[in-house]
């Protein structure tokens, strides 16, 4: 108990002073016995989990035995994160962990509920082991559901992350595949672009096209629009600088297979078709890239 | 930074370092004229290839050198554009327009010795 007429710090109720004791007995003390409590009964704890899993009718696309062998690693995880605070790691984990479940099938909303999961359970055994005393249970959770909730979000976010990777990875591969650069003769390259164009295939378009030039040594290359059915001011902009871009590079563009539509849209928006090499169709415009090349076709027999 | 410059018989060959200042564009510009004069060349190859990036004041005094040489009867080739650096002088709209191009050194070579064929 404080006198009444010593200084403010020591003139505290007995309220007061157990703050003042709370504040002492410091976070990483709490931690340190709550992953202490964890570790004791990881078993128990874990088999909980797993069966509340189960219940719940989460991760589906797993086998028994695979959903219990990833349980165990990620519990450990769980309880290192909040020992360590280290939610690098965990992130990494995370990220890890989503490589290897999301070609399964798992869902976003199937890994932030098994997390979320884990996270009662061991709250539910803070609340039994602590029943007795409200006021350390408090401080307990404190100490417990920041570090939880913090860890929750931390794998959310990297399975998210992880996620987003694998589809922008695969819109890149399909980019690739739909703009093919393909050599028909020494230095000779066509470009046979069908479908939508939009920006950004605009320039991905451009980027392999001057790597390819840049591979085979091209000094003709022959784009061909047929399969195009429409641009717009920004797509014809593109693809000017490519034909300017590859003149940079040592080769000249003639461009085939302007419907027109696209004839009409170009003369509309005033593209300086005078930097423009156009040729009918696709077979127009590889004799003329032949005969810039110096080759001469002659045919020597009927076909049999 | 010095630029070095070969003679390889009527051909000077400048091969430009990476990061050349505006002052090394400036000093390479009165340099090259004053090789072609010496040397009373017929052409000028640049070999851009270690240039990772190409500004405006690059591109223009490229145009500058192409020009001023041709003055001297001679012509200009600027050589080892890399696909990066293409793509991003063309969105800036630097087209060295009125200069000629090739792919590498021996493409430049290519191009000059037909030039110099059907000429003579």
């Amino acid at each position: 108990m404080a006198k009444r007429n010593e200084t403010s710090r020591e003139t505290m109720t007995l309220n007061d002073q157990n703050v003042e004791l709370a504040r002492s007995e410091a976070p990483s003390e709490l931690l340190r016995e709550l992953v202490a409590h964890l570790r004791q009964n990881r078993t128990q704890l874990r088999e909980e989990w797993v069966v509340r899993i189960t219940e719940t009718r989460l991760l589906t696309a797993m086998t028994k035995e695979e959903i219990f062998a990833e349980a165990t690693s990620i519990y450990d995880s769980y309880v290192a994160a909040l020992e360590t605070e280290a939610f690098e790691a965990l992130q990494a984990y995370a990220r890890n962990l989503s490589e290897r479940i999301i070609p399964r099938g798992v869902e976003t909303h199937e890994v932030v509920g098994i997390v979320l999961l884990l996270r009662d359970v061991l709250a539910r055994s803070l609340f039994a082991k602590y029943q007795t005393d409200f006021n350390k249970l408090n401080r307990i959770l404190d100490a417990y559901e920041p570090a939880a909730n913090r860890i929750a979000n931390t794998v959310a976010v990297g399975f998210v992350q992880e996620r987003e990777r694998v589809i922008r990875q695969q819109q890149e591969a399909i980019r690739e595949l739909s703009t093919p650069v393909l050599q028909v003769r020494e230095r000779l390259l066509i470009l046979p672009i069908i479908g939508v164009i939009d920006p950004q295939r605009a320039r991905q378009l451009t980027e392999q096209l001057l790597r390819g030039i840049r591979t085979n040594r091209a000094k003709v290359v022959v784009i061909d629009i047929t399969g195009v059915a429409a641009m717009d001011l920004t797509v014809a902009n593109n693809l000017v600088q490519t034909v300017e871009a590859s003149r940079l590079l040592g080769a000249t563009v003639i461009v085939t297979g302007l419907s027109p539509e696209i004839a009409q849209t170009l003369v509309t928006i005033g593209v300086d078709l005078g930097k423009m090499n156009t040729v009918g169709d696709l077979q127009g415009g590889i004799e003329q890239a032949e005969r810039l090349l110096g080759y001469k076709v002659e045919k020597l027999a009927e076909p049999r | 930074m010095e630029v070095p410059i070969l003679k390889q018989g009527a051909v000077l060959i400048a091969t430009f370092q990476a990061a050349l200042s505006d002052a090394d564009l400036n000093q390479l510009r009165m340099g090259l004229v004053q090789q072609v004069v010496k040397f009373r060349s017929r052409a000028v190859i640049v070999d851009v290839t270690a240039m990772d990036v190409m500004d405006s004041f690059a591109s223009r005094t490229l145009r500058e050198i192409a020009h001023m040489i041709r003055l001297r009867g001679a012509e200009t080739v600027i050589v080892g554009i890399q696909p990066e650096v293409a793509f991003a002088m063309v969105q800036l709209g630097l087209t060295l327009e009125g200069v000629a191009t090739a792919l590498d050194l021996e493409e430049g070579l290519a191009y000059l010795n037909e030039k110099f064929k059907s000429t003579n």
